[in-house]
């Protein structure tokens, strides 16, 4: 069996959790189907390398510390063509989907999107896409070199955040023809309020039905002394601000209690809540994902509950 | 400046989804489909570009099928110049759908080609990146603002939490859209009426679609349930959980 590369993700000088996930999920898998543990950097993350201790070794493929879609993709490419590996690991995160479908189409070989799990099988590895909205698992077997796009959250950070001393070999990549270029990052406004160091949240989804109807919401929250949260689609309409969305593309939170109301529990939303002590999920749906992670669940309508909840606090 | 925009249905997850009797695939004879949410946006992108003046021409591609042309005729009516579908096969995965499009495209001109940045069906990959590199043209996904000048569009990317990166990209290229500036519009049913009557729907042919994704699906079922959640049967009950755990 051959290697599983891993493409590590960074931000302003910080490797993502996704990177040390993954590592953990490769440093298990190899040690079931051999092969080597290999973590790829850019830019100048190569002096971190002693992060990247769940690695046998790390390919540095230098370049911009400024995530490029084009460069990055390219580069990824020609690492990959070049050490022929088992399977490539790669975020599927914003960074990620700019590499993994671009770099196994042009090296005409399989991708598998959403991987909630990847186990060993056989002579290769069997991938478990978590696809429709989190309602339907598909397994697909690759055997060979294929590149599994691995879902934020699918695996344990702390299993891949280890230090030590892996061996670094610089690797002369392609970078592209130049044709995206980087101008600036730039920082999210600032809201009225930080929902990352709430203690208790009350986040509403879709299953709200109307801008009006936040109110209602709003209410509860402030009878227990909580935050309002919400999920993408509500900023997307206009209804709520950004500074107030839980999940990918919205802010990472772990409250003592979190209460979703009419949120179906898309993986994307998951992965921003998961960590949340106590998660109690209020839906109409009862076969809603958000069960699966709730600690507590109600079946009933969002509006007669909270309506009774909030008078009976009154 | 022409933007084709690239459509597609996919299942309504308000349905029950079930896998059907290979065990690899949903049962698709009882549920109902609906426009990609994520194309949704990519369209009303594109709307909003040419009604700032920035953007010409809009036309809006698809795979023919169930409900194709109620599709694109509703596309039109929200502010797409043309429609085309393509006809002749039926691509299994993002690979040949991809293809289908690739083969299309590639005798038709663009500046820009949207697409939704993802959806709930992709197994084998985006179809942005896929498109991208079939064509041989840059792809940015999780695209959520757009401004063209001249031959470049310096668009926002964006990453978790919040964050975007900014980037200049040469024309033609892909755009995976994540959001539009607003949320996506609805055209009055007397509109689309109207559009289905007067406006005409180009068919081409989707070509060979290749050797598709080099994978396949082994087996497919809804996720195992785990300890799942305490179910509460009424308010009281909530109200004794807020409790204990101090919110109350």
């Amino acid at each position: 069996m051959g290697d599983i590369l891993v493409i590590t993700e960074h931000l302003k000088g910080e490797f993502q959790d996704i990177t040390f996930e993954m590592l953990g999920k490769a440093k298990e898998l190899t040690g079931i189907s051999g092969g080597q543990c290999v973590a790829v950097t850019f830019g100048s993350m190569n002096g971190k390398a002693d992060e990247l201790g769940a690695a046998d070794s790390v390919i540095s493929i230098g370049g911009s510390d400024d995530f490029n879609p084009e460069s990055y993709a390219a580069a990824v490419q020609s690492v990959v063509s070049a050490k022929s590996p088992s399977l490539v690991m790669v975020g599927s995160t914003s960074m990620g989907m700019d590499i993994a479908s671009s770099a196994a189409t042009a090296l005409n070989i399989p991708a598998v999107s959403y991987c909630a799990n990847i186990s060993a099988s056989g002579s290769g590895f069997s991938c478990t896409s978590s696809m429709y909205g989190g309602k339907m698992n598909a397994v697909t077997n690759v055997d060979g070199p294929a590149v599994a796009m691995v879902l934020a959250g699918a695996f344990n950070a702390d299993a891949g955040r280890i230090s030590g001393s892996p061996t670094v070999e610089d690797f002369s990549a392609d970078f592209g023809a130049g044709k995206i270029r980087f101008k600036q990052l730039i920082e999210p406004e600032s809201g009225d309020v930080d929902i990352t160091q709430s203690e208790i949240l009350v986040a509403v989804g879709r299953g709200i039905g109307s801008k009006d109807d936040i109110e209602l919401a709003e209410e509860l929250a402030e009878v227990l002394d909580a935050d309002l949260a919400c999920s993408r689609p509500l900023v997307d309409a206009g209804w709520m601000p950004k500074a107030h969305q839980v999940g990918k593309s919205g802010m990472k939170v772990k409250p003592k209690v979190y209460i979703a109301l009419g949120i179906s529990g898309a993986p994307e939303h998951i992965e921003g809540m998961k960590s949340s002590s106590t998660i109690i999920a209020i839906n109409t749906d009862k076969n809603a994902p958000i069960f699966d992670v709730a600690h507590y669940g109600m079946t009933e309508d969002l509006f007669d509950v909270v309506e009774e909840l909030v008078e009976e606090l009154e | 400046m022409k933007i084709i925009v690239l459509l597609k249905q996919v299942p309504d997850l308000v349905e029950d989804l079930e896998v059907d009797a290979s065990g690899k695939t949903l049962d698709t004879d009882d549920i109902k489909f609906k426009l990609n949410e994520y194309d949704d946006h990519a369209l009303e992108e594109a709307i909003l570009l040419k009604e700032s003046g920035a953007v010409d021409e809009i036309i809006a591609m698809a795979v023919d099928g169930n409900g194709t042309d109620k599709m694109l005729f509703t596309a039109i009516a929200k502010g797409a110049d043309g429609a085309v579908k393509l006809t002749g096969g039926n691509p299994a995965d993002s690979h040949e759908l991809g293809k289908a499009f690739s083969n299309v495209l590639a005798s038709e001109s663009y500046d820009m080609i949207f697409t939704g940045v993802q959806s709930v069906d992709d197994r084998d990959g985006q179809l942005g990146p896929i498109i991208g590199s079939y064509l041989g043209i840059p792809c940015v996904s999780v695209v959520s603002g757009i401004k063209v000048s001249g031959d470049t569009a310096v668009i926002h990317k964006e990453y978790s939490g919040g964050m975007m990166g900014e980037f200049e990209v040469d024309l033609p290229a892909v755009m995976g859209i994540q959001a539009a500036k607003q949320s996506p519009r609805y055209a009055p049913v007397s509109k689309i009426r109207q559009v289905q009557e007067t406006a005409a729907i180009k068919e081409v042919s989707m070509g060979d679609l290749g050797s598709g994704s080099g994978s396949s699906v082994a087996s497919m079922a809804p996720p195992e349930k785990g300890a799942g959640s305490e179910m509460l049967e009424d308010v009281e009950e909530l109200i004794d959980v807020l409790k204990d755990k101090g919110v109350i």
